[in-house]
């Protein structure tokens, strides 16, 4: 976190909001890639809240990081239905490409058409080992 | 110009669905996005003038357009597959552009509304009562009941609160309800409103839904003029399943870790920000403003014992024909899944269904003649939920699938109680050690002297099994919510219906199951 004038704007757009902290949790990670442990100061400062009272939700919820992901990320959906359609022999045949972070999710709504995977608001499904290999190779 | 009519649906989406609409778009047609008619396997299907022509890729557009290609469906409508439901929710799906108010009013949107406001609020609940809805979350509490405690709760600010955490597995009701038929969420949850005497309305989303999140709120922007004064905000939520639970997603909502909250007080009378709050799930709102507009008998002439209405059913993982299926409740699961479904993807023979998501237990072939109804499945040890199946195959190993129920339990458990936090991690390992059939000896602090009460004795399958058991009895009925008291529903059903998979002998009668 350098830029302290991006997060006061940001708590500015949601100053006096009902229940501010998860739409403030977005907005910070949108634009900073992570939640910092100097942004939880700021933030807990301006919400009225202690450090760890915020800490607490950061680190309670899967999307929010504390350090920023420098790879592109693909959400790779390996609950049951997924699982039905195949995705762990997917999962475990797929070469390792140490420029791509590849991530479990559990359930992206694509249940009939799965396996599944989602790049940033992209969604792909109907994979093979063939397609989620060149998915995976188009992001490195 | 030939109108082509082509879903924006995520499912269409995922499965090539904008190349297709390009490339009709490059051989000069005109495209509209609607939502999607719920066959997922056809995906993306494109609709000339009523007639089907999926799945597409755009190297199929030439012979479509020419009227040489194979993959033409016939009349859309008439496919068995649509034939055969009753659609009052999805009433629309397949046949309207989604962020249309044009397309909305044509079709009876804002009727619903205007009824309950001619009605007033008590009689708007009344018609709801009438109707039988229950909640199309997994509880299927009554929905006029819970609108009743909270219209008569004290207090000048209420809320409505839509739980759209679909995070089950198999679902996608509400994913498709969302994208393809917005303002009927937001016409229901504004009549929820009137009748109780709600303000405001939060709409909490999950993350996962990016497509939802963009097509509610460009719909509640359009819709303002309409539902004004009541206000509807979506909230997205952060990757946490357990925030499916009402009282956790109401934490949630309020800013906080999404842990459980002890009940009561029920959320009817302190819910949202300590305020009487109606929570419901996305199907149950969305079936309101047809319910308001056709009359609560109307909808309750539908269903089976005491479930009423229609239920959106959600066919899905290794099944041939897997999409979306509203029907009156009382259909057989094996009719969902071998008449309707198509049976396997694969071709093999069907081993299990789970039904109603990860929480869900899993049934055997000899469990089809189960109709869809909640006091069925609750008799045959199971439950419908958000009434999302997911078939597996005869290559499922259902002590894998029973290992995945806990571990997945370990990893989205809040945390607050004991039998679902830790119980969670001791079943999997527990499952584990059945799985390595490798019995355990005592251990270095079960061997100390001052343990008296411990175990010296190694223990053998058998007892682990027996282990397992009891571990998930303390998880079912001492945990606070259904994460941890729904997840032995997996695991005792895989054990139950195919203890082969777990080791365990088998008399040859019941292997031949």
């Amino acid at each position: 976190m350098t830029d302290h004038d991006d997060l006061d704007g940001i708590l500015a757009v949601h100053a006096g909001r009902e229940g501010a902290l998860l739409p403030i949790l977005h907005d910070v990670q949108a634009a900073f890639g992570h939640v910092s442990e100097p942004a939880i100061r700021r933030i807990a400062q301006a919400l009225n809240l202690t450090r760890a009272e915020v800490h607490g939700v950061v680190s309670f919820y899967h999307d929010f990081r504390d350090e920023p992901e420098a790879r592109p990320v693909l959400k790779l959906c390996r609950a049951e239905s997924c699982q039905a359609r195949g995705v762990e022999a997917l999962a475990a045949a797929l070469p390792e490409n140490p420029r791509v972070k590849v991530e479990t999710v559990y359930c992206l709504g694509l249940c009939s058409v799965g396996p599944a995977a989602m790049i940033g608001h992209e969604v792909h499904g109907r994979l093979d080992a063939a397609r989620l290999g060149a998915l995976v190779e188009s992001l490195a | 110009m030939t109108v082509v009519r082509i879903s924006d649906d995520a499912a269409a989406l995922a499965c090539g669905a904008d190349a297709v609409a390009a490339a009709f778009v490059q051989a000069g047609c005109t495209v509209e996005r609607v939502s999607s008619w719920g066959m997922h396997w056809l995906e993306p299907l494109a609709d000339i003038d009523g007639t089907g022509f999926g799945p597409l890729s755009p190297d199929d557009v030439a012979e479509v357009l020419a009227g040489t290609s194979d993959k033409a469906i016939g009349a859309i409508a008439e496919h068995p597959f649509i034939a055969r439901q009753q659609r009052f929710t999805f009433a629309r799906a397949g046949k309207t552009r989604p962020l249309s108010l044009e397309d909305y009013a044509a079709t009876g949107g804002w009727a619903g509304l205007k009824r309950a406001r001619e009605l007033g609020p008590e009689a708007t609940i009344a018609e709801v009562t009438q109707s039988g809805l229950r909640g199309r979350g997994g509880a299927g509490f009554p929905a006029g009941i819970k609108w009743t405690t909270v219209a008569k709760a004290a207090g000048p600010v209420k809320y409505i609160v839509c739980n759209a955490d679909e995070g089950d597995s198999a679902t996608f009701a509400d994913r498709m309800v969302m994208e393809g038929d917005p303002f009927m969420l937001i016409e229901g949850m504004a009549i929820a409103g009137h009748a109780v005497g709600a303000g405001k309305g939060y709409v909490y989303v999950r993350s996962e839904y990016p497509h939802a999140i963009a097509k509610l709120n460009a719909a509640i922007a359009l819709a303002v003029p309409h539902i004004a004064p009541f206000e509807v905000e979506v909230r997205v939520g952060a990757g946490a399943y357990v925030c499916g639970e009402e009282t956790s997603l109401l934490n949630s909502l309020e800013g906080k870790r999404g842990e459980v909250r002890a009940k009561p007080p029920l959320p009817a009378l302190e819910g949202l920000f300590g305020k009487p709050t109606v929570v419901n799930n996305v199907l149950t709102l969305a079936a309101v403003p047809w319910i308001l507009s056709n009359g609560g008998q109307a909808y309750a002439d539908v269903g089976f014992g005491r479930s009423r209405g229609t239920m959106p059913i959600q066919l899905a993982g290794n099944i041939k024909h897997g999409g979306l299926f509203e029907v009156g409740f009382g259909v057989t699961l094996g009719e969902l899944v071998n008449e309707i479904g198509g049976g396997t993807a694969s071709g093999r023979p069907v081993r299990a269904v789970q039904v109603g998501g990860p929480l869900g237990a899993y049934h055997p072939p000899a469990d089809f003649h189960l109709p869809f109804d909640y006091e069925a499945f609750a008799a045959a040890d199971g439950l419908i939920g958000h009434a999302g199946l997911t078939v597996f195959d005869e290559t499922a190993d259902m002590s894998a699938q029973a290992r995945f129920a806990m571990s997945f339990c370990a990893a989205e458990s809040c945390g607050k109680c004991t039998p679902c936090r830790i119980g969670s991690t001791r079943g999997v390992e527990l499952i584990d050690r059945i799985r390595a059939r490798s019995g355990r000896a005592a251990d270095r602090v079960e061997t100390l002297p001052q343990m008296h009460n411990a175990r010296k004795a190694p223990r053998t399958l058998g007892d682990e099994i027996e282990l397992l058991e009891d571990l998930c009895e303390t998880m079912k009925f001492g945990s606070l919510c259904a994460l941890g008291g729904f997840t032995p529903y997996p695991v005792l059903s895989a054990l139950k219906h195919w203890p082969e998979d777990f080791g365990v002998d088998v008399p040859d009668q019941e292997a031949a199951e």
